[in-house]
């Protein structure tokens, strides 16, 4: 204990998430082997964890990076279209279904990772509500290509089209893209052990990342880009790196949600599930992993939750959301509970200050 | 302010968390471990899924409702089978269609209703195929739905099916020279009809001049493809899509005084109960539809009837294949002598068995309806055209 | 197809660009407007102006109120419902971070759509024009242009007059300017910010009141999501004119509505969206801050 102490603020925390998550999946597996989670909350368990990466790796670039990104689920998309391809035309080469996962979420992100970088570029030229539209509109544009993309594999190689479907397969074939039809998986390959260690691999990624020196520079450039550059951080370098970075995470989470489903399109990752990913950000805290952890998993179950409400279900959800969100930032109400929590030490952690720089 | 963030997000956490157990407390009536579905013994348990908010709800409420009157009718006469409906809203979004599904497998569903939007019911049906439960669902017409699944059935004509049927009627009939087809690119449904409508023109020598096509969020301006129907000298605009879309593309037309033909398929049925649509721009329309709320015979009038008293609203063909299935369901059950203490796999067995065995005469489709081994049913479109604001069979 | 034909076409896209890009353009200034004083993106404007159309739908078709009548309700019922969100949503938190106020803003805006689905249920209601059916024609009725358009078109115009002026020469209208470029100086300069705030919402709400009437009188098809999609390609119009800017949430709006169906007439329909987001990301990478933005430059 007292070495835990004596450890840095920022081990601390990295630690404690990691603790966190452990902790979570074991309760979670134990319960599974024995009384059973209920089917419902069975089902969701890879897309809780989908999005749990999800609303990490988007507080990189909204937190840690400071820039708003209103395109995010556009990089799950590429990820979920381009890893479930990989994993759907490798189904009669690699029989083993771990590995073929593997390495479709490894191609899910490599190309996730390059649409990240070349939208990069010219994305973090700009600043502020500008480059937040910047990003919608490129998550609208990877949107439109998809549904409008046609691919198919068989003995002759890979085709594809445009617009239009002139795929011709052979006997055999295999249809990897049906354009607005989308992706339909020829076998669930995603498990919850593989959302896991992809949420650990992601933590591990972005903790490392944010205490490194590259994770100072990005800080840095967030908190003061001029102070930053003035000290010879290259701004464009740091936050591409960030964004890539997150890009790339974002589509393994994209290949590992892709896989969990029987059928999915485009639509699905359309402005509305970028929304719901920065308010788990949001509502987890700005720069705040665990925070993003929790929110994620929280509110993923939360409208299933209420479906006791039945017809008023997204009405009181809606209303849950404007609450927490008066309850944690509304002046008024956080004195009144700073009243009631007088005595206990206000702790300034590093999630407070980061948080009030990035609002800047 | 740190401990103000971890006290909230507890609070919600919590609040999930002591909501979902009040959700299984409030359905665990089951004396069983409530994962493997058996019956309380006095009623069957069917459940389905649908998007009863959002964009698509105008169809998922449809169906519920529908469902319900049946539901409601057949435990009213109190004869041995009796149902007990539940319906989880999915959104029309395949996710959550499958939380939705493990929802009612909680709850205990022994038989089930599919989805009622395609996509959601692509995915629910490879659960229902795992999981060993009967569904019979009453609109989602993509033949993915039933292909390789021996326990999933449709009430509904399936997508081919429609534009196989439109481009015979279109050609026999003589209806026009030009078509013109305007289709929906992100939609399962209005995508199938008009690939099956495209082959069968071309096999039958009926002249396609173009097509155009629109999808979500970019489905309020028709004016682009309304253009290029009147420059590619279209007669007859075919619209395989649901009646939302197509109201606006006949108000469009009329707007800049193109006056081709119409014709739909069983989706733009509902167009005329639409509040405050007029009545005239779809005068002429024709479309194929398994139902029609004017007719006269007793059933038709009775259920209308029901429905626009509880509901205020005249239904449209999704309420009318709800309340079909149900009672196909009551009628395999009786044939096939179920008892409500069955588990969901023996009722499965069961009804694989019974349906393609059972012919039903319901609201929908012209005659007898009945099913084959593949899940897919055989009904008869009736062809309509709308005259004076009602809809008057075709010849 | 020779030339003359060519030319009519090109002449009949641009009429129905504008048409649709005025729509945008009203959508699009009460966007501006908000952001421009509160500096916060109100993502429940897309809502609001789905309130307004329901409000005028129900008064004229329902209750058979004469359009004007039907109108000013709808400005009425939005201008209250402006200054109730602001005041319960928004203004608890004034010193909270911008993006709290985001989500906050979301919250709003699934709230109005749902409770409007659970008021006035999801089967969507056919919106009866305000504005009477006929056209003129020009060319010798080769070329026509709806009533409709030519309204939505001059309102737009009037609109986007009318508050330019009134913010550049009243008392109220530079008040509101001072709370844009410093709340804390204009506080100590005797103006009430809250007060200016709650009214740059009750104008932004009223002037979704009409773009909700008008967008319905064009597109009849009223759902409670009517107002996300416009309101999403309104806040690009805005940012493509330089958010803040009056004039150019109108030169936005107008220049995104032309675009849309320039693309979809001569390059593809499907791929309109995709080619209009395409535009707007060119422009911004060539003008930062959009066409008529105001540059900041960076204090150091």
């Amino acid at each position: 204990m007292m070495k835990f102490r004596r450890m840095k603020k920022s081990t601390r925390t990295s630690f404690f998430t990691y603790a966190l998550v452990i902790v979570a999946f074991l309760v979670i597996q134990i319960l599974r082997g024995t009384v059973g989670i209920g089917s419902l909350l069975e089902g969701q368990l890879i897309p809780i964890c989908a999005y749990i990466v999800m609303a990490v790796s988007l507080n990189l670039v909204v937190g840690i990076s400071g820039e708003l990104s209103l395109g995010h689920a556009g990089f799950m998309s590429v990820g979920a279209f381009a890893g479930c391809s990989m994993a759907n035309a490798l189904q009669n080469v690699v029989a083993a279904e771990p590995v073929r996962l593997v390495i479709a979420i490894l191609f899910g992100a490599l190309m996730a990772a390059l649409a990240g970088f070349l939208i990069g570029i010219p994305v973090l030229r700009l600043n502020g509500d500008y480059l937040a539209i910047v990003t919608l509109a490129f998550g609208e544009i990877i949107k439109t290509i998809v549904t409008n993309l046609y691919v198919g594999v068989d003995g002759n190689g890979l085709q594809a089209s445009f617009v239009n479907d002139n795929t011709k397969l052979a006997e055999g074939g295999i249809a990897l893209i049906k354009g607005p039809m989308g992706v339909s998986n020829a076998a669930r390959i995603s498990s919850f052990v593989a959302g896991f260690l992809l949420v650990m691999l992601t933590l591990i990624i972005v903790f490392n990342l944010v205490n490194s020196r590259a994770g100072r520079a990005i800080m840095a450039t967030r908190d003061n880009r001029i102070a930053a550059e003035s000290v010879g951080i290259s701004v464009t370098k740091y936050k591409l790196m960030a964004f890539t970075v997150s890009a790339a995470l974002a589509g393994a989470a994209g290949t590992l949600y892709g896989c969990s489903q029987i059928t999915f399109a485009a639509n699905k990752f359309d402005f509305n599930t970028s929304i719901l990913i920065l308010v788990f950000v949001v509502l987890g805290g700005l720069g705040n992993m665990w925070g993003s952890v929790i929110a994620a998993a929280a509110l993923t179950i939360l409208p299933e939750a209420l479906r006791q409400f039945s017809d008023y279900r997204m009405l009181v959800y809606a209303i849950v959301l404007i609450l927490v969100m008066l309850a944690t930032n509304s002046p008024a109400i956080r004195s009144f509970f700073i009243r009631i929590f007088r005595r206990e030490k206000d702790e300034d952690g590093p999630s407070r200050s980061m948080k009030k720089e990035a609002a800047k | 302010m740190k401990k103000l963030r971890i006290l909230s997000l507890a609070m919600a956490a919590a609040m999930s968390v002591s909501l979902l157990a009040g959700c299984s407390n409030g359905t665990a009536t089951t004396p069983e471990d409530d994962t493997t579905s058996t019956a309380t013994g006095t009623a069957f348990k069917i459940g389905g899924t649908a998007p009863l908010t959002g964009d698509a709800s105008i169809y998922g409420l449809a169906v519920q409702r529908g469902a319900q009157i049946a539901v409601d009718e057949i435990n009213a006469e109190g004869g041995s089978i009796q149902f007990e409906l539940k319906y989880e809203d999915d959104v029309n979004d395949p996710e959550k269609a499958v939380n939705a599904y493990n929802t009612l497998k909680d709850w205990g569903m022994q038989l089930s209703l599919g989805s009622v939007t395609t996509k959601p019911c692509e995915s629910t049906s490879v659960y229902n195929f795992e999981d060993r439960i009967f569904a019979l669902t009453p609109s989602a017409s993509s033949t993915a739905v039933v292909e390789g699944k021996d326990n999933v059935y449709q009430m509904c004509f399936t997508d081919p099916n429609q534009g196989l049927a439109s481009a015979d009627y279109i050609n026999s009939q003589g209806l026009g020279e030009k078509v013109f087809i305007i289709w929906k690119n992100d939609d399962v449904y209005s995508t199938g009809i008009k690939d099956t409508f495209m082959a069968e023109a071309e096999k039958l020598g009926l002249e396609v001049v173009g097509d155009a096509t629109f999808a979500t969020g970019n489905d309020q301006d028709f004016s682009v493809q309304l253009n290029q129907a009147k420059e590619a000298g279209a007669d007859l605009l075919f619209l395989p899509m649901y009646y939302q879309p197509a109201s606006l593309i006949l108000a469009q037309a009329d707007a800049m005084g193109y006056e081709p033909k119409f014709f739909g398929v069983d989706g733009m049925d509902g167009i005329l109960t639409m509040e405050g649509f007029d009545a005239s721009l779809a005068e002429g329309v024709m479309l194929l539809t398994p139902f029609n709320a004017d007719a006269t015979d007793d059933a038709t009038v009775n259920f209308v009837t029901k429905y626009k008293e509880l509901y205020g609203e005249v239904p449209n063909q999704f309420a009318a294949d709800a309340y079909d299935c149900v009672y196909a369901y009551k009628l395999a059950l009786e044939t096939a002598g179920c008892t409500p203490d069955m588990t969901a796999e023996e009722l499965c067995d069961k009804m694989i068995e019974t349906f393609p065995t059972i012919t039903f005469t319901g609201l929908t489709g012209d005659g007898d309806i009945t099913w084959q081994t593949d899940g897919k049913v055989s009904k008869a479109p009736k062809g309509m055209v709308i005259q004076n604001g009602a809809y008057v069979g075709m010849e | 197809m020779d030339f003359s034909s060519l030319l009519l076409g090109l002449l009949d896209n641009l009429v129905r660009g504008l048409s649709l890009g005025s729509v945008y353009a009203i959508i699009a200034l009460g966007y501006t407007m908000v952001y421009g004083i509160a500096k916060m993106l109100n993502f429940a404007h897309g809502d609001v102006i789905m309130v307004g159309a329901y409000i005028c739908f129900f008064a004229t078709s329902t209750y058979g109120l004469p359009p004007v009548v039907g109108i000013l309700l709808s400005m009425a019922v939005c201008t209250v419902l402006g200054i109730v969100i602001e005041r319960l949503a928004y203004k608890p938190l004034r010193q909270a971070p911008s993006l709290a106020v985001l989500i906050t803003a979301i919250g709003v805006s699934y709230f109005l759509q749902n409770a409007a689905q659970l008021l006035w249920t999801s089967s969507p209601k056919v919106f009866s024009s305000v504005v009477p059916k006929g056209d003129v024609s020009f060319f010798g009725g080769q070329l026509s242009v709806t009533y409709l358009t030519i309204v939505t078109i001059v309102v737009c115009v009037v609109i986007m007059l009318v508050l330019t002026f009134f913010t550049n020469k009243t008392k109220m209208g530079k008040a509101m300017r001072a709370c844009s470029e410093d709340k804390g100086a204009a506080q100590l300069m005797g103006i009430d910010v809250n007060a200016t705030i709650s009214i740059t919402f009750a104008i932004g709400s009223a002037l979704a009141a009409i773009a909700g009437v008008l967008l319905c009188s064009a597109y009849p098809n009223l759902t409670p999501t009517t107002g996300s999609m416009p309101g999403i390609k309104a806040f690009t119009a805005a940012v493509f004119g330089g958010i803040g800017s009056i004039p150019g949430a109108l030169l936005g709006g107008l220049l995104l509505g032309i675009i849309e169906i320039f693309a979809g007439s001569y390059i593809s329909t499907q791929l309109s969206n995709a080619i209009v987001f395409g535009v707007l990301i060119i422009v911004l990478l060539v003008k930062p801050a959009g066409l008529l933005g105001k540059k900041i430059r960076e204090k150091v």
